[in-house]
C-alpha cells in the first residue's frame, strides 16, 4: 500500500505539470490582452458584454478603484443568492418543491459562496432546488474564482510594470478570466464527469423498487405530525418497512465541473465528492484532483511569464509541492497506520476506512484530503471527521498555513506572493539590506500590507475558535466527545477564515450561531486580504524597477525556496501549535495510551 | 463609486446569464446525447421496473444476499435522497460500540466462520451510498450465501469474480465488487 501511495503521488503530479504549463501559456496570453487565436470566435460576446456594461477596455484603474469596483460586484452577488434562495420556493426548476432556506442559513451560503469557501451548513439534496444550485451556485463557482484570478492578476502586474499608476480594469479581468479560461475548462471537464457517471438532468428525484426490503425505525408520529413521548420524556419509535429508494437527481455534472476548477468545493449532494453521483469511479476522482490544482498551479507559471523570468514561477511552484508532497505523506501514513479501536472491536485491520468509498480506499482518499485542504478547495471524498487524530490535523494545518499550498484559484498565489515578501524581509533583516523583491524595493507600507494580510486569518480563526467553545450555542453544535469535539471547532473556524469550505462534519453548523460566527469569518478572511494585497499591487506598480547587483538575494534558487517555505511553516507554527495541541495532538496521544 | 455600479450590475447580469443558464444548458444537451445512462442516473431495470442504479448502494440484511458497506444515512440506511457519513471521530466509544455490533451481527448471521472481518464491511461509507465492497468482504461472505442458497460455493465464487473490478486502467482507485450487481445476478440464478 505504501508503493501505491508512492506511485498515486508521482502520477499525479507528472500529469498535473504536463497539464498546467500549457494552461499557463494560456492564461498568460488572455491576460495580455492577446486573445489567444483559438478563441477569437467568442470574442465578439466580449465586446457585447462591454458594450452593454459601458466599459471601456482600454481604461484601467488604480488600486482603489479596482478594489471598490471588485468589492461592489462580490456584494451584488451576495444579494443575489441571498435572494434565489428565499425566494426558490415560488420559482421554477424546483421538482421537488423545496422551500424557502432560512435567513441565517441563506446569508451564510450567500457569504459562502460569493467569498470561494463554499462551506455548507446545509445538505444540498434536501435543501436546494434545480435553480438555486445553477443560478446562484454554479454562477458565483465561476465568478468568485474569477475574482481571485483577478487580483492574482493584479499583483503581478505590480511586479511587472514600473512606475505605473494604474493595475488593471477589473472588469476587463473578470470577463476575460471567466469566459477564457474557467467557462471552456469547465465544458471539458463536465462532459468528462458525465461520461464517467455523474448524472445531469432536471428530472425529479427518482424512485426505484429495491431488491431487498429495508426495516428501520423512526420516530411515531400523532395526528398532528409531532413525535410522541414515552413516559421518560424519549421519542417513540416505530419499525417501518419500505421497498422505495428515492435516488436525489439534478444538473450535477455542470456544477461539479466548475466546482473543482474554482476551487470551490460546495457540493450538489450532502456527501460531495464521496456521492457516487457527483464522483462515481476513480478516474472521475483523479479528474477531480487534477482539476483542484490546475489553475493555481499554472499560475505559477503565469506569475513566472509575466514578471519576464519563468525560474520565479518555478521557485514558488517548487516550495507549494514540497509543503505538498510533506503533508500528503504524513496523511496517508496516519491513515494506513489506521485507528487500533477498529482491530479491538473485531476488524481485520485497523485501516481506517470509516467514511471513507470502497471505490477510492485509503490512498486515493488521503491524497485527495490533502489536495483540497492545500488547494482552498474544501470538496471531500472522505468525510474529514472520521480521519485519524493525526490524518485530521494535515488537513486542519494546511488550511491555517493561509491556503498558499497551491490555494484557491488566484488566491494561493496572492497569498504565497505576500509570504515571499516576508521571505525577502526577513532575508533582508538578516543582512542589514533593503528588501527587494523582483527588482521592487519592499518598504513600510508594503510590509504593514504583508502584516494584515498575513495576521487578519490566523485572528478570525482563534478569537472565533475561542468564543464558539466559550458560547454554550457553540459547544452545542459538538458531535463527537473529548478532544475530538475540540477540533471539530478549530476545523471549522479554519475553514471559514482561509475560505476553505470542508467540515467535520459532525459539527451541527446550522444554527444561527455557526451561521453568523461563520459568515463573518469567511468575509473578512476573503476580502480583508484581498483589500491590502491590491494595495501592495498597487503601490509596487508606481515603483521602479531595480536592476538586480551583487547584493541582491536571487529569488529563484533553492536557498529562496527554502527561505519562502520556512517563512509559511514559522508562521503556521507560531499561530497555531497551541490550539492544535489542545486537539488532535491529546486525542493522538489518547487513541496510543488506550490501545497500548 | 457610480460609475462602477452600471458595469457591476450589467456584467453581473450578462454573466449570470452565460454561467449559470446557457452553461448548464450546454453540458446537459451534449451529456444526455452522449452519454443518456449516465446522464440520467446509471438505472437498472428488471422486468421494465426501475429497482436501483449501479452506482448506488442498497441495503441487504437477508444471510442469501451479500451485505454492503454499513450505512449512516437517515432516517433508514441507504437513502438515495439524503447521502451522509457517520462523521464519528476515532476515538469516539460510539464509534466502537457500533463496530462491535456490526462484527456481532456478521458472525451471527454465520456462525460457523472464524476468518477476520474485512475492516470495510463494518465501517460505514462516506456517502452511506457506497455501491461497493472489498473483494475481501465478498469472499468473507461466500460461504453464507452459498449455504442460504444452496448454491455450490464455485458457482457463488465464479458470480464474485464476474463483479469484481479491478483497479481503474490498472492504476486508480482499488479493486471491489457491486453488491447491487452481484447480488441481483444472485437472484437470477433460478
Amino acid at each position: 500500500m505504501q508503493t501505491n501511495a508512492v506511485l498515486q503521488l508521482v502520477l499525479y503530479l507528472a500529469v498535473l505539470l504536463a497539464l498546467a504549463w500549457p494552461l499557463g501559456a494560456h492564461i498568460q496570453k488572455v491576460f495580455s490582452d492577446e486573445t489567444p487565436r483559438y478563441m477569437r470566435w467568442l470574442a465578439p460576446l466580449e465586446r457585447l458584454f462591454y458594450r452593454l456594461a459601458g466599459v471601456k477596455a482600454d481604461e484601467e484603474a488604480g488600486w482603489k478603484g479596482y478594489a471598490i469596483g471588485l468589492i461592489l460586484f462580490n456584494l451584488i452577488g451576495v444579494v443575489a443568492v441571498y435572494a434565489l434562495q428565499r425566494l426558490q420556493g415560488v420559482l421554477p426548476f424546483n421538482p421537488q418543491g423545496l422551500g424557502a432556506v432560512s435567513p441565517d442559513s441563506s446569508f451564510n451560503t450567500a457569504i459562502s459562496f460569493v467569498t470561494n469557501t463554499n462551506w455548507q451548513g446545509y445538505g444540498g439534496e434536501t435543501t436546494m432546488s434545480y435553480l438555486t444550485q445553477m443560478l446562484v451556485l454554479t454562477v458565483q463557482n465561476f465568478l468568485s474564482a474569477a475574482t481571485g484570478i483577478a487580483v492574482a492578476i493584479a499583483l503581478i502586474r505590480g511586479f511587472a510594470r514600473k512606475s505605473s499608476a494604474t493595475i488593471g480594469n477589473v472588469w476587463v479581468d473578470i470577463t476575460r478570466a471567466t469566459l477564457y479560461v474557467l467557462l471552456p475548462l469547465s465544458i471539458v471537464f463536465a462532459v468528462a464527469l458525465s461520461g464517467q457517471g455523474v448524472i445531469q438532468n432536471f428530472k425529479p428525484y427518482q424512485d426505484v423498487h429495491t431488491v431487498e426490503a429495508t426495516t428501520f425505525q423512526q420516530p411515531k408520529l400523532d395526528a398532528q405530525g409531532n413525535a410522541l413521548k414515552d413516559a421518560k420524556g424519549n421519542p417513540v419509535l416505530e419499525d417501518v418497512t419500505t421497498t422505495t429508494q428515492t435516488l436525489a437527481q439534478g444538473p450535477v455534472a455542470s456544477q461539479e465541473a466548475i466546482k473543482m476548477i474554482g476551487t470551490n468545493g460546495g457540493g450538489f449532494f450532502n456527501a460531495n465528492s464521496a456521492h457516487p453521483y457527483e464522483n462515481p469511479t476513480p478516474l472521475a476522482n483523479f479528474l477531480q484532483m487534477i482539476a483542484i490544482f490546475l489553475v493555481p498551479a499554472s499560475l505559477c507559471f503565469v506569475f513566472g511569464r509575466m514578471v519576464g523570468d519563468r525560474r520565479q514561477g518555478w521557485a514558488v511552484l517548487a516550495a507549494m509541492t514540497l509543503i505538498f508532497v510533506l503533508a500528503y505523506g504524513a496523511l496517508v501514513s496516519a491513515e494506513i497506520a489506521g485507528n487500533p479501536a477498529l482491530q479491538q472491536a473485531g476488524a481485520g485491520s485497523a485501516l481506517n476506512m470509516e467514511g471513507k468509498e470502497t471505490r477510492f480506499g485509503v490512498v486515493a482518499s488521503s491524497l485527495f484530503a490533502t489536495i483540497t485542504t492545500a488547494a482552498s478547495c474544501g470538496a471531500v471524498n472522505t468525510m474529514h471527521d472520521s480521519l485519524t487524530p493525526l490524518g485530521g490535523m494535515v488537513p486542519t494545518l494546511l488550511m491555517q498555513l493561509g491556503e498558499v499550498v497551491f490555494g484557491g484559484v488566484g488566491s494561493g498565489l496572492y497569498g504565497m506572493l505576500v509570504f515571499a515578501i516576508l521571505a525577502v524581509f526577513i532575508a533582508g533583516l538578516m543582512v542589514g539590506r533593503t528588501p527587494e523583491y523582483l527588482g521592487k524595493k519592499i518598504e513600510s507600507f508594503e510590509m504593514k500590507m504583508t502584516a494584515v494580510a498575513i495576521l487578519v486569518t490566523p485572528i478570525l480563526v482563534l478569537a472565533g475558535t475561542a468564543i464558539a467553545v466559550l458560547a454554550t450555542a457553540g459547544k452545542a453544535g459538538i458531535a463527537n466527545p473529548g478532544a475530538h469535539g475540540f477540533s471539530e471547532i478549530l476545523y471549522a473556524l479554519s475553514s471559514a477564515a482561509n475560505n476553505n469550505g470542508s467540515a467535520f462534519a459532525g459539527l451541527s453548523a446550522n444554527t444561527q450561531f455557526y451561521n453568523v460566527l461563520l459568515g463573518v469569518a469567511m468575509w473578512f478572511g476573503r476580502f480583508w486580504m484581498i483589500v491590502p494585497i491590491l494595495a501592495i499591487a498597487g503601490s509596487l506598480a508606481a515603483k521602479k524597477r531595480l536592476n538586480a547587483n551583487a547584493g541582491t538575494l536571487p529569488t529563484h534558487g533553492p536557498l529562496f525556496v527554502l527561505l519562502l517555505i520556512g517563512s509559511v511553516l514559522l508562521v503556521g507554527a507560531l499561530n497555531y501549535i497551541p490550539a492544535l495541541a489542545l486537539g488532535p495532538i491529546v486525542e493522538h496521544l489518547q487513541m496510543a495510551v488506550v490501545h497500548h | 463609486m457610480k460609475n462602477h455600479l452600471r458595469p457591476a450590475l450589467v456584467l453581473f447580469g450578462a454573466l449570470t446569464l452565460l454561467t449559470g443558464v446557457l452553461y448548464p444548458a450546454l453540458v446537459t444537451g451534449i451529456a444526455q446525447a452522449a452519454f443518456p445512462q449516465a446522464a440520467n442516473g446509471s438505472l437498472i431495470e428488471r422486468d421494465g421496473k426501475a429497482v436501483g442504479s449501479s452506482l448506488i448502494g442498497q441495503n441487504f440484511s437477508s444471510p442469501r444476499y451479500f451485505w454492503g458497506r454499513p450505512s449512516a444515512t437517515g432516517p433508514m440506511p441507504y437513502n438515495g435522497a439524503n447521502s451522509s457519513g457517520s462523521n464519528q471521530g476515532p476515538t469516539n466509544p460510539a464509534l466502537a460500540d457500533a463496530v462491535k455490533a456490526r462484527v456481532a451481527a456478521l458472525k451471527a448471521a454465520d456462525p460457523a466462520n472464524t476468518a477476520a472481518v474485512p475492516v470495510d464491511l463494518i465501517t460505514a461509507s462516506a456517502s452511506g451510498l457506497d455501491p461497493h465492497i472489498s473483494p475481501e468482504a465478498a469472499a468473507y461472505q461466500l460461504k453464507r450465501v452459498a449455504v442460504a442458497r444452496k448454491l455450490q460455493i464455485e458457482r457463488v465464487q465464479a458470480l464474485i469474480d464476474a463483479h469484481t473490478e479491478g483497479r481503474q486502467w490498472g492504476l486508480l482507485g482499488e479493486p471491489r465488487v457491486n453488491v447491487l450487481a452481484l447480488n441481483m445476478a444472485l437472484d437470477a440464478e433460478r
